[in-house]
């Protein structure tokens, strides 16, 4: 492993008794790159991302991050990780500074006030600090949730449709600030959307799932280039309706 | 490490702290529960019907130092699965230790506020003076907190285990526990069968000590003592409990359903 990969995934296969779910995956993703992570519903991505994070245990292989086993390491690993999903929220009931301040806690930032204040400026959004959060709008919600995802300064992100709820403007602005942000501070992420056109924007490399497989890879445009198709959405369609597609993996001959 | 756990502590104080409903749970009901009893003593008292000073009322504040342990410990994760938070907490570097050391710390904050209120309101209504047990209180609130722990670690790996269906059967558990643990009337009156059952639980100790010190004022070293042996073992059966109920939950991917699509 060199010490660009951050992410090496071998092997890793999981059984939900007869199920396959995911199935003897192996891939790996360099410091800085933004891999998508697609496919349609059941395809695997969620159980991928959860033993990627520990949270599942797989049948077999291996997940390591940043060097470690997630097995053995998994509390230093997520010391330098972080995550943010539209299906999960920060405590409604709580003020935007509670909220980002127990999460400060939680990745050891002792006094985290001003990196807050900062976080919030950079996601445009200093207003709603003293806010509670649950009465935020859903794009504000979603930029302070991407506020306690960027909280720990983390090396790895996992994005999981982070712009699922957002109007196409706010979805935008979130967009190019998250982009902004990952090329200022080089951070690897691994993100899923079903917004083919925004996988395109974000994503440096792609890997389609179907059953648990990985059925296509590389760029957005080698992609769609080897699927001859005209768009990642068409590709998207392709393998949701067939599940295969036809010589994705070899490189072209023209 | 204590920052960690003190962000959990932090983060339900926050939430008492803005929210009635959730802080009238601390007062509320316990002061509900200590007027029926306290009416029902009076009456008693008023037909002469001879019963030990303080009894239920002193069985009633127990009981609730206990029920407040095992349910802070059960609530601090029903209230983030029903916030869909659970996910940030356990990606964050948390551990599950930290965890559970959080919500147990949040079961003593509560059962302090409880003993505090309800001691004093049986005092000013019914001339009932726990404090007269003294520093006496702390070894046996000190054994009921660490059984509610125990408790707690158990209903806690149930929900996670079957999720918020069986949410209904874990707010009922203490109350399995109650009629064992002798809090409103001495042992010998349970049958002879449920006693057996009555003196493998260290909360049966902590009543029947409770009595005999407001009745004779000694405190009974003995009963203290099986009380908290018997408290390290459930705390040790409890925490077996919750790590193999934690492990099958990530062999079969649960924690998806707090919240990932
Ligand atoms: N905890 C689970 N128990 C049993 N089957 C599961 C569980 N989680 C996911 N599955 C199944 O595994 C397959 C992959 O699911 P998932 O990883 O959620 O896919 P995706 O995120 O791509 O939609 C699906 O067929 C799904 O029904
Ligand atoms: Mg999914």
């Amino acid at each position: 492993m060199s010490d660009a990969t951050v992410i090496q995934v071998e092997g890793l296969t999981k059984r939900f008794g007869d199920l396959v779910a995911v199935d003897n995956l192996s891939f790996s993703v360099q410091r800085g790159e933004i891999l998508g992570l697609l496919g349609p519903n059941g395809a695997g991505k969620t159980t991928t991302i959860q033993m990627m994070l520990g949270l599942t245990t797989p049948t077999a292989g291996t997940v390591r991050i940043l060097g470690m086993d997630i097995r053995r390491h998994r509390r230093e690993i997520l010391q330098r990780v972080n995550f943010s999903s539209a299906y999960v929220a920060l405590p409604s009931n709580l003020t935007v500074l509670e909220n980002l301040t127990v999460f400060a806690w939680l990745y050891g930032i002792r006094r985290p006030r001003k990196r807050i204040e900062a976080l919030l400026e950079l996601f445009e959004i200093p207003q709603v600090l003293h806010q509670i959060t649950g009465a935020l709008s859903s794009g504000q919600q979603t930029r302070v949730n991407l506020c306690k995802a960027f909280l720990n300064d983390p090396e790895v992100l996992f994005l999981d449709e982070p712009t699922a709820s957002l109007d196409p403007d706010i979805a935008e602005k979130v967009r190019s600030t998250l982009l902004h942000i990952q090329k200022e501070r080089g951070v690897t992420m691994v993100y899923t959307s079903h917004n083919m056109r925004e996988v395109e924007l974000v994503c440096d490399r792609l890997l389609f799932l179907s059953r648990g497989k990985v059925i296509a890879s590389g760029t957005p445009k080698e992609v769609i280039r080897r699927a001859r198709s005209r768009s990642l959405e068409d590709v998207f369609i392709r393998i949701a309706r067939g599940g295969v597609l036809v010589d994705t993996q070899q490189p072209e001959e023209d | 490490m204590g920052l960690r756990v003190a962000a959990i502590v932090v983060r339900h104080l926050f939430l008492y702290r803005r929210s009635l409903a959730r802080a009238g749970e601390v007062f509320f009901w316990p002061v509900m529960d200590l007027l029926v009893w306290g009416f029902l003593t009076r009456y008693l008292q008023e037909h002469e019907i001879p019963l030990g000073v303080g009894w239920l009322l002193g069985g009633v504040i127990f009981w609730d130092i206990l029920y407040r342990s095992q349910q802070a410990i059960t609530l601090s994760l029903h209230e983030e699965i029903w916030v869909r938070n659970v996910l940030n907490v356990f990606l964050s570097p948390l551990s599950m230790g930290e965890y559970l050391l959080a919500t147990s710390l949040m079961g003593i904050i509560k059962a302090t506020l409880t003993l505090a209120v309800l001691g004093s309101l049986a005092y000013l209504f019914y001339a009932f003076n726990i404090w007269t047990m003294g520093l006496a209180l702390v070894p046996f609130v000190a054994c009921l907190l660490l059984f509610g722990w125990a408790v707690g670690m158990v209903t806690m790996a149930i929900i996670l285990r079957y999720g918020q269906a069986a949410e209904a059967l874990v707010w009922g558990v203490p109350f399995l526990l109650q009629p064992f643990s002798a809090v409103f009337y001495p042992l010998e009156a349970l049958p002879a069968g449920a006693q057996v059952f009555s003196r493998l639980l260290p909360s049966t100790y902590v009543f029947e000590g409770m009595r005999a010190a407001l009745t004779t004022g000694a405190v009974e070293g003995r009963l203290l003592a099986t009380a908290f042996l018997l408290d390290l073992i459930y705390l040790a059966f409890g925490a077996a409990f919750f790590a193999w109920m934690f492990r099958i939950v990530q062999e079969k991917g649960y924690l998806s359903r707090l919240g990932m699509e």
